[in-house]
C-alpha cells in the first residue's frame, strides 16, 4: 500500500492513518476494542493513584497539625457547619449512585437513561458546589478566609485585625458552647475575650502553656517527625497511660512531644467544647492554621469537583450526539471512575474536618 | 496492518531503504504537522529540542558559576560584594532548578523513551498519544514560567526551595513553583503513558521477561514518576499558597513547620534521583548487550533491581535531613535503609561487568560512554553510601563533598548514559551516521574534564569547603581553580558533541537499518522508521539473541536472517 493511498482516509492532520478494518472509535495503534478499553481504564487507575498521593500530602499535613495542635482543631472546627457538610456528603454520594447507574445504562446501550443519569450527576456537582459556596460565604462573612485574610492572623505576636478577631471569637465561642450539652461553661466568663486590661499574652491558659512557649518557635522547627508518631495514633480517650520518655534528650526525642503528651493527657471529653480562653496563647496564634488547612483541602477538592463536572458535561454532550453504544462506552466508564474518586476523597474530608472531637 | 502485510512479503530485512521512501520526519510537512503531531517519534524530537535548549541554559549558568569562583581566586585581597553574592545565588539556583526539572528528569524518558519505547515494543504508538502531546505542552508551559522567573527578579532559594527562606525572599518563588508544578505534570503524563503502554501494547510473544531491559528501567521510572511527583505537586502548591496567602503551614513565623517542607520535598526528590538514574541504567544494559555481543548476564536480576530501587527509593528521604533535627532513632533507621539501596545498584554494576567478561567488546562511541558510566557511577554511588553513614554525613552535609557526590551520579552517570544512548539510537532516529573520530575525542574530553572538575571537589568538601558560597578561604583557591579549568574542558567536550551531531545531520553518511547488530525491535525497522513504525510486523524473539543478524560489509550494517532467528528461537525454547 503506497503512502498516498493510506492518506485518503485522513481527517485533518496527517497522523490519522486509520486501518480500514478498524471501527471508528478504535484508535489506529490498538488492535482490538478490548485492548483500547483496558488501556484507558489502566491509565485512569494510574492517574487516580497520583490523585491519592497528591491529597495524601494534604492529609499528612492535616495529621501532623491535628496531632500537634489538638485544641486548635477542636476550636476551629466549630466554625464549620456540620449540617451543610452532611448534606453535601449525601449530595455527592447520590451523584456517585447516579454516575454508576449511568455507566450501567451506557453498557446496556440505554441512551435515554444514560442522558438522565449524566444530567443528574452533573446536577449533583452543581448542588455540591452551591452548598460549598454557601459555606465559603459564611466564612467570608466572619473573616475566616485563609492566611492574611483570616481574623485569627497574627503578625509579630499581635493580632492583625483585633476587631475582626473579636467578632470571629464571639462567633466560634458562641457555636462551640451553644451546640454542646455540657451545660455550664466551666470557669465562668470572668474575662472578656480581648479585654483591654487582660493583656493578650496573659490569658488564663498561660500556665497550661508555660513550657510550650519556650520552644514554640525553634522547638517546633525540630518537631516534625516525633509529632508524626503521636499524630498517627489519633487521640485515644484516655491518654494517661502514655508516659513521656525518661529522658527525652537521650532518646533524641525533643520536648515538643512531652508537651504534646501533656496536652493529650487531658481527658478528651473536655475538648469537645473548646473556647477561645481554653487555648494557650501559643495556640491562639495558630488558629488561622486550621483555616489554612481547611481551605487548602476543601479548595483542592472543590477544584476536582469542577473538573469532574466539566468531564461529565463533555460526556453528556458526546452521549447526546450518540457517541456511545453497547460496544463503546469506555469514556463513560472511565469518567465515572474519576467521579467516584472525587466522591471518595470527600468521604474522608468530611469527618476529618467537620466531625472532630 | 493485514493489508500491508499481504503486500510486503519479505523473508528478512535490513537492506538499504529504497530512495524516495517516506519516514516519520518527511512524512508530512509544515510547522503545524509537528505542533499537532500525535506521533511519539516526533514528540520525542520536539522534546529533544526543548530539553537540549534547557541543558544549554543550565550549562551556561554552570560555566558562569565556575568562572565567578575562579575570579575569586585571590579571596584575601578584596572582600566580596553583596551584589556579586546575589548574582551567584541566583545563578546556582537557576542552574540547579533548570537542570533538574527541565533537563535531567525528562531527558531520557521524554526524548529516548518516547522515541524508542513503542519501537521496542513493536507497537505503533504509546497508549495515549494525545496525553503524550499534552505532556510536551506542559513541559513548554512550565519552561515558560521559568523564563518568566528569569525576567522578573530571578530566584535565589536553591533548587530545593527550602522554607522559611523561600517564604521570605523577594525573588519569584511563586512563579518558579508553578513552573515546577506544571513540569511535574508533564513528567506524570509521560510515566502514566509508559506504564499503560508497557502493560497493554506488548506484542504477542513478548512476555515480561522478553522485554528489553531499557523497558524495565522505564517501567520502574514511571512508577516513581507517577507516585512521587504528585507529592511534589502538593508541596509546591502549598508553598505557593504560603507565598500568596500566607497560610502558614510551612512558615515558622506563622506557627508553621519548615521541616515538614523538607520531609515533603525529599519524599519526592529522593525518588526523583532515581527518576534520573534508572532510565540511564536501562540504556547501559542495552549498550552492554549490543557492544559485547552477548546475552546480558543476570537479566532478571537487572530487571528486578530496577523495581527494587524504585520501591526502596521511597523509604530513604530522611538521609537529606540528618542535620535538620530528626531524632537519633529516625536518623539511624534512614541510614540503614539508605545502605540497602546500594545493594540493587551494585547488583547492576556486577551484572554489567559479568556481561563484559568474555564478551567480544567493540569500543564504539556508545560503548565508551557505557564504560565511563560504570566508572563514574561506582564513584558516585559509593560516595552516596559514605554520605548515608550518619557520622560522616554530619560533617560532610552541605559541603562540596555532597556536590561532588551528586554530580558524579547526575552528570557523570546520568549524562553519560544519556549521551551514550543518543549516540546509540542516533542512526535510528535520524538515519544518519556520525563522525566516529570526533565522537571519540569528545568522549575523552568529557570524561577527562568531568573528573578534573568534580573529583577535586570531594577533597575540597572533606576539607570543609561549604556548598553554595560565592566566597572561600584562600586555602581552597587551588581546588576551585582546578575545578574551573576542568569545567571548561568538559564544556568543550559537550560542544564538540553538539558539533558532531549537527555535522551528522547536515552531511553524515546514510545509516543502515541496523548499524550495531542489536536485536531489540527498533532495529527491525528502517532508519529512520516510517510514520507507522513497522511496515511488516517485527519478529519477536529473545531481545538479546543477536546471532541472526549477519554483518554485511556493503552497507556497513547488519542484515536479518529470519530463518536462522526462528531456528535459534526453537533451540532456546527447548
Ligand atoms: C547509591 C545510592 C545513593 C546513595 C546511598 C545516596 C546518598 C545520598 C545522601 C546520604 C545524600 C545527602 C547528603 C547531604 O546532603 O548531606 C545525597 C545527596 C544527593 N544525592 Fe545521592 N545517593 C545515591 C545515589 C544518587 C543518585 C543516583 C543521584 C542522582 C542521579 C543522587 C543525587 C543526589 C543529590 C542531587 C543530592 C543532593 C541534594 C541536595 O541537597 O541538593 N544520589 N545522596
Ligand atoms: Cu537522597
Amino acid at each position: 500500500m503506497s503512502n498516498e493511498q493510506k492518506h485518503t482516509g485522513d481527517t485533518g492532520h496527517g497522523d490519522n492513518h486509520h486501518p480500514p478494518d478498524h471501527p471508528a472509535h478504535l484508535a489506529h495503534h490498538f488492535e482490538t476494542p478490548e485492548q483500547q478499553f483496558e488501556s484507558g481504564k489502566l491509565g485512569m487507575w494510574v492517574f487516580l493513584a497520583t490523585e491519592v498521593l497528591m491529597f495524601g500530602g494534604l492529609f499528612c499535613a492535616y495529621a501532623i497539625y491535628r496531632g500537634n495542635h489538638q485544641d486548635v482543631f477542636l476550636y476551629g472546627y466549630g466554625a464549620l457547619d456540620k449540617m451543610w457538610g452532611a448534606t453535601n456528603t449525601v449530595v455527592l454520594l447520590a451523584s456517585s449512585l447516579t454516575m454508576a447507574w449511568g455507566v450501567r445504562a451506557a453498557q446496556k446501550g440505554q441512551q435515554k437513561l444514560l442522558l438522565t443519569m449524566l444530567f443528574l450527576t452533573f446536577m449533583g456537582g452543581v448542588g455540591f458546589m452551591c452548598i460549598k459556596g454557601v459555606e465559603y460565604k459564611a466564612k467570608w462573612d466572619h473573616n475566616l478566609f485563609p492566611g492574611t485574610m483570616n481574623a485569627f492572623y497574627y503578625e509579630a505576636g499581635q493580632p492583625k485585625y483585633p476587631e475582626k478577631l473579636e467578632h470571629a471569637i464571639e462567633f466560634i465561642d458562641g457555636r462551640n458552647s451553644g451546640g454542646n450539652s455540657g451545660g455550664e461553661v466551666q470557669g465562668g466568663g470572668g474575662h472578656g475575650l480581648l479585654d483591654a486590661d487582660v493583656p493578650y499574652d496573659e490569658s488564663p491558659a498561660i500556665e497550661h502553656d508555660a513550657q510550650q512557649v519556650g520552644h514554640d518557635g525553634a522547638g517546633h522547627i525540630v518537631s516534625a517527625s516525633p509529632v508524626i508518631l503521636t499524630a498517627s495514633f489519633g487521640a485515644p480517650a484516655d491518654m494517661s497511660t502514655i508516659k513521656p520518655p525518661a529522658s527525652p534528650a537521650d532518646m533524641g526525642v525533643n520536648d515538643a512531644v512531652i508537651d504534646h503528651a501533656g496536652v493529650l493527657t487531658t481527658p478528651s471529653a473536655e475538648h469537645t467544647q473548646v473556647l477561645w480562653r481554653d487555648l494557650s496563647s501559643a495556640e491562639q496564634k495558630k488558629v488561622h492554621l486550621f483555616f489554612g488547612i481547611y481551605f487548602m483541602m476543601t479548595g483542592l477538592h472543590g477544584l476536582h469537583v469542577l473538573i469532574g463536572m466539566i468531564l461529565i458535561a463533555w460526556l453528556f454532550w458526546k452521549a447526546k450526539k450518540g457517541a456511545f453504544n453497547k460496544d463503546y462506552f469506555a469514556p463513560v466508564d472511565i469518567g465515572g471512575l474519576y467521579w467516584h474518586l472525587v466522591d471518595l476523597i470527600w468521604i474522608f474530608l468530611f469527618p476529618l474536618l467537620y466531625l472532630i472531637h | 496492518m493485514s493489508v500491508i502485510q499481504d503486500q510486503v512479503k519479505v523473508s528478512g530485512y535490513g537492506g538499504q531503504q529504497g530512495p524516495g521512501e517516506t519516514n516519520y520526519i518527511n512524512h508530512s510537512k509544515g510547522i503545524m504537522s509537528w505542533l499537532l503531531t500525535l506521533d511519539h517519534k516526533r514528540i520525542g524530537l520536539m522534546y529533544m529540542i526543548a530539553v537540549l535548549t534547557a541543558f544549554l541554559g543550565g550549562g551556561l549558568c554552570a560555566i558562569a558559576l565556575r568562572t565567578m569562583l575562579y575570579m575569586r581566586s585571590a579571596p584575601d585581597v578584596a572582600p566580596i560584594t553583596t551584589g556579586t553574592q546575589d548574582v551567584y545565588n541566583q545563578l546556582f539556583t537557576l542552574h540547579g532548578a533548570i537542570l533538574v526539572f527541565m533537563f535531567i528528569i525528562p531527558a531520557v524518558p521524554a526524548i529516548l523513551g518516547n522515541m524508542i519505547l513503542p519501537l521496542m515494543l513493536g507497537a505503533k504508538d504509546v497508549a495515549f498519544p494525545r496525553l503524550n502531546l499534552l505532556s510536551w505542552y506542559c513541559y513548554m508551559a512550565g519552561a515558560t514560567f521559568f523564563l518568566f522567573v528569569l525576567l522578573s527578579g530571578g530566584l535565589d532559594t536553591g533548587w530545593t526551595f527550602y522554607t522559611p527562606y523561600s517564604t521570605s525572599t523577594s525573588t519569584s518563588v511563586a512563579a518558579a513553583t508553578m513552573g515546577a508544578f506544571i513540569l511535574g505534570f508533564s513528567s506524570i503524563l509521560t510515566g502514566l503513558n509508559f506504564i499503560a503502554t508497557i502493560h497493554m501494547l506488548r506484542p504477542a510473544g513478548m512476555g515480561w521477561f522478553r522485554m528489553p531491559l531499557f523497558l524495565w528501567a522505564l517501567y520502574a521510572t514511571s512508577i516513581i514518576q507517577v507516585l512521587a511527583t504528585p507529592v511534589l505537586a502538593i508541596t509546591l502548591m502549598l508553598l505557593a499558597a504560603e507565598r500568596i496567602l500566607h497560610v502558614g503551614i510551612f512558615d515558622p513565623a506563622l506557627g508553621g513547620d519548615p521541616v515538614l517542607f523538607q520531609h515533603f520535598f525529599w519524599f519526592y526528590s529522593h525518588p526523583a534521583v532515581y527518576i534520573m538514574i534508572l532510565p540511564g541504567m536501562g540504556i547501559i544494559s542495552e549498550l552492554m548487550a549490543t557492544f559485547c555481543r552477548r546475552q546480558v548476564f543476570g537479566y532478571s536480576f537487572i530487571a528486578f533491581s530496577s523495581i527494587a530501587i524504585a520501591l526502596l527509593g521511597f523509604l530513604v528521604w530522611g538521609h537529606h535531613m540528618y542535620t535538620s533535627g530528626q531524632s537519633a532513632m529516625t536518623n539511624a533507621i534512614f541510614s540503614l535503609i539508605t545502605f540497602s539501596v546500594a545493594i540493587p545498584s551494585a547488583i547492576k554494576i556486577f551484572n554489567w561487568l559479568a556481561t563484559m567478561y568474555k564478551g567480544s567488546i567493540s569500543l564504539a562511541t556508545p560503548m565508551l560512554y557505557a564504560l565511563a558510566f560504570i566508572w563514574l557511577f561506582t564513584i558516585g554511588g559509593l560516595t552516596g553510601v559514605f554520605l548515608g553513614a550518619l557520622s560522616l554525613d554530619i560533617m560532610a552535609h552541605d559541603t562540596y563533598f555532597v556536590v561532588a557526590h551528586f554530580h558524579y551520579v547526575m552528570v557523570g552517570s546520568m549524562l553519560t548514559s544519556f549521551i551514550g544512548g543518543m549516540y546509540y539510537w542516533w542512526p535510528k532516529m535520524f538515519g544518519k551516521m556520525y563522525n566516529e573520530t570526533v565522537a571519540k575525542v569528545a568522549w575523552f574530553l568529557i570524561f577527562f574534564g568531568f573528573n578534573l572538575t568534580f573529583f577535586i571537589q570531594f577533597i575540597a568538601g572533606s576539607q570543609g569547603m561549604p556548598r553554595r558560597y560565592a566566597d572561600y578561604l584562600p586555602e581552597f583557591a587551588i581546588y576551585h581553580q582546578i575545578s574551573t579549568l576542568g569545567s571548561y574542558v568538559l564544556a568543550i567536550g559537550l560542544f564538540l558533541v553538539l558539533y558532531n551531531w549537527i555535522q551528522s545531520l547536515v552531511s553524515g553518511p546514510k545509516a543502515p537499518q541496523n548499524p550495531w547488530g542489536g536485536n531489540t525491535l527498533e532495529w527491525h525497522t528502517s532508519s529512520p522508521p516510517p510514520h507507522e513504525n513497522f511496515i511488516e510486523d517485527p519478529h519477536v524473539t529473545e531481545p538479546y539473541e543477536m546471532r541472526a543478524w549477519d554483518y554485511d560489509e556493503s552497507i556497513d550494517g547488519y542484515v536479518y536472517d529470519k530463518a536462522k532467528a526462528i531456528e535459534l528461537d526453537k533451540q532456546s525454547q527447548h
